[in-house]
């Protein structure tokens, strides 16, 4: 196990390249840890750190940790695929501090005891910082809502049918209008169920060829722009999850424009693979939204410039081998990402779409202030989440090393450049790389 | 738009009109419509008028001989589209006490089953030559339309999601017997207003009488653009509630409690429901009303329901038949025949 708990009181890391979006930093200096808060940032603090255990930092960026707005951790009802223990593992892998759940657990999180359960969960196994996401509609069922207030109240940080889009215009509407009343946030899977039917991949080409049922990219701008109309009369905060299409996003760009409080987030697949990578059947690229068209794929890394796109997340989904190694269209949808999610991300900075600062900014500071958390950032007071990476460090990504008990990626031997060397959480170091 | 229709004939039928038994002076006639189908659109003298005459009914109410003779002859019919226990009673009670012959017909159970439209009902009643309708249906708009087909007076008793009057005005009096005016008050309204017809007549006459109006509902149980009606909105009832004389609370419908509008009773009652932890924000002599029948630990808590010092609910139920019994009399001071001799 590499996770040392050094839990150290005092902890100054020198010479670190600083990244905080929230401020605008980019610049060679010292970060300052007291207890489990960063005391300070940036300049010289090697007289006011005295006596600190010291980490030298020279050639690394210095972020705050990865802020994982959608991830499945299975945990609980699918223990065997990931747990609270085996995601955290991942997510400290992978530089990742703050991580928020999908509810669509067995039990699903529709209600109070469930939130309480992975709470407890996440302070018994004190790695990254665990947030879920309640259930929008009770039993994830799209008819009744779920008891958005009580659920809020007790720490659901915001309100989803998970992998399921809220289908009912209706319900959907009064989901939001719901929400709007106690100010919380919707998300949404923005896939049409009735057109995307039982289909499997991108419909195109490829599909076609395969012989596969195919989903069309226009289920997801319909269904986003149904939930743009009910946002405009309900004026509740709406995300609008893993986009994957240029018109999806062009929407999205187009409602910010008319100010209404739309965010949106992408995951590394939609940048970094298209549909041709589903090849021969592999069901390891088997997604849902599925990989789409390279003129897609563009689209969203012009997203992500452009701002349009607010955040990164893993969309992490830990299926075992039993629910991948089948025939295409029998196998689950999504893939493990929490320890690829910054290596991959990187991708668009070293392919300079993105400057180091603004990529962080997706990661960390963006998500934080969608879910109003706290972290995110490196101003003096904030808990200390960090992560401590070598961006220029190639490696090549090797799933059986994965600390997810899944192993689904598609991107096995893939060759990639940046590491995370260290995470640290609250002040802990929860992992550090083994030289 | 709803339309009253005030008649022609008014000064022929004032002239056959003998003073009240109950107020010394009626010279100051303000009400000379032919049916009461809603708060909206009456003036504050007309609604003044109805207190007025209510309030001395409260006091024969209490007496042991209650019965007047002041509606002999006439009759009532008491028709109800829909179920109800205690406005059809609060009617029939006042109907009897006046003198009237009243009629209770449980519509949902006869014609409307045999696919009667309502029109042929209205002209079917009509022949029978009653002198007062008092009707409850549960479409908007429906007691309207069938006061358009009879002769006779028609009184709404609450029609849809649209106007209950009658409990706009045993609300009315209810406070401002309590609190001596309804001018300057702050009233909260709060819970279903959506699917309400009292919340919408009483949001009607408090605007008429220069009361403040609030509504506090979560947004699912808000109809659009309400506040064009003179209300303020709030989505919280600590906000809501903050510097109220009066909190009325609505009926959250059971049937609706499982489903789209809001998530269950128990969240409903943590956030909406008025305990005494959310009246601490209304002024310390606030008083708390609702139109009933009350859900207990839904929209409102059993202590504070129960609450002599607080609650109102039993005095609006004894306001409901006198405020009736003055509606009853100043329709029919209107009706051709002229009333009967008291």
């Amino acid at each position: 196990m590499n996770v040392s708990s050094t839990g150290a009181s005092r902890l100054l890391i020198r010479h670190a390249r600083l990244l905080d979006p929230a401020s605008g930093l980019d610049a060679v200096g010292d970060l300052f840890v007291e207890g489990s808060v960063i005391a300070a940032a940036g300049g010289d603090l090697s007289a006011r750190a005295r006596g600190a255990e010291t980490i030298p930092a020279e050639g690394l960026c210095l972020a705050p940790g990865l802020v994982d707005m959608r991830v499945q951790l299975r945990e609980p009802g699918a223990e065997h695929m990931e747990s609270v223990e085996s995601g955290g593992q991942a997510a400290a892998a992978g530089g990742v501090t703050t991580m928020v759940a999908l509810p669509n657990t067995d039990p699903p999180v529709d209600d109070v005891s469930v939130v309480e359960f992975l709470a407890r969960r996440a302070r018994e196994v004190k790695l990254a910082k665990i947030h879920t996401y309640a259930a929008a509609t009770k039993g994830l069922g799209g008819r009744r809502l779920a008891e958005m207030g009580l659920l809020a109240a007790n720490g659901a940080l915001g309100f989803t049918d998970g992998v399921k889009a809220v289908a009912d215009a209706l319900v959907m509407r009064r989901v939001l209008a719901y929400a709007r009343s106690f100010d919380l946030l919707v998300l949404q899977h923005p896939e049409e169920p009735s057109l995307a039917g039982a289909g499997e991949a991108n419909e195109g080409e490829i599909a076609t060829r395969l012989g596969l049922p195919a989903i069309t990219p226009a289920a997801e701008i319909i269904m986003i722009e149904r939930d743009l109309r009910l946002v405009e009369i309900t004026g509740a905060r709406y995300h609008a999850a893993h986009l994957s299409t240029g018109a999806g996003i062009e929407a999205i760009r187009g409602a910010k424009a008319r100010g209404l409080p739309v965010t949106c987030d992408t995951a590394p697949p939609y940048f970094a693979l298209d549909e041709t990578a589903i090849g021969d059947y592999r069901t390891f690229a088997k997604l849902s939204p599925p990989l789409r068209s390279e003129k897609d794929r563009r689209a969203v890394i012009e997203g992500l410039r452009d701002g349009t796109i607010d955040a990164i997340a893993s969309d992490h989904a830990p299926w075992d081998q039993d629910s991948k190694r089948l025939p295409f269209s029998s196998a689950a949808y999504g893939i493990v990402g929490l320890e690829t999610l910054l290596a991959l991300s990187l991708e668009l900075y070293h392919s300079r779409h993105l400057s180091l600062l603004e990529l962080i900014a997706r990661l960390t500071w963006n998500p934080a202030r969608i879910l109003r958390l706290p972290v995110g950032r490196l101003t003096p007071g904030a808990p200390a989440d960090l992560v401590l990476f070598d961006p220029e460090q190639p490696w090549k990504i090797c799933t059986d090393e994965f600390r997810s008990k899944s192993k689904n990626a598609p991107f096995d031997g893939r060759t990639v450049r940046g590491r995370v060397k260290r995470t640290i959480v609250d002040g802990r170091t929860i992992f550090r790389l083994q030289a | 738009m709803t339309c009253y229709s005030s008649h022609s004939l008014a000064a022929r039928r004032r002239a056959n009109y003998s003073t009240a038994p109950m107020q010394g002076d009626a010279c100051d006639i303000a009400f000379r419509r032919r049916h009461l189908l809603g708060i909206d659109g009456l003036s504050s003298a007309e609604i003044e008028e109805f207190l007025d005459l209510a309030a001395g009914y409260v006091e024969l109410n209490r007496q042991a001989e209650k019965k007047r003779s002041l509606l002999r002859g006439r009759t009532i019919i008491n028709c109800f589209f829909e179920n109800s226990t205690r406005t059809r009673t609060s009617f029939e009670v006042a109907g009897k006490r006046l003198g009237a012959d009243v009629i209770n017909m449980a519509v949902a159970v006869s014609s409307m089953v045999k696919g009667e439209t309502l029109i042929d009902t209205a002209t079917t009643l009509n022949a029978m030559h009653p002198d007062v309708l008092v009707v409850r249906h549960p479409e908007s708009g429906a007691v309207q339309l069938l006061s358009e087909k009879v002769d006779c007076a028609v009184i709404n008793g609450g029609d849809g999601s649209h106007e209950h009057p009658t409990q706009a005005l045993l609300d009315a009096l209810t406070i401002r017997r309590r609190k001596g005016r309804l001018s300057e008050l702050i009233v909260a309204i709060c819970g279903d207003v959506l699917h309400s017809r009292v919340a919408r007549s009483n949001i009607a006459l408090l605007n008429i009488m220069g009361a403040r109006v609030r509504v506090v509902a979560p947004r699912t149980l808000l109809p659009a653009e309400i506040e064009r009606l003179g209300v303020e909105v709030f989505h919280d009832m600590a906000n809501g509630l903050a510097d109220v004389d009066i909190v009325m609370m609505l009926r959250l419908q059971s049937e609706r409690m499982h489903g789209s509008f809001v998530p269950s009773t128990r969240e409903y009652f943590h956030f909406f429901g008025l305990d005494y932890d959310k009246l601490r924000a209304a002024k310390p002599d606030a008083l708390i009303m609702h139109p009933g029948p009350m859900n207990r630990g839904v929209e409102i808590g059993s202590e504070i329901a129960d609450d002599i010092d607080r609650s109102l609910i039993r005095h609006q139920v004894e306001m409901g038949v006198a405020v009736r019994m003055a509606c009853l009399e100043i329709l029919a001071r209107d009706l051709g025949n002229g009333p009967a001799l008291a």
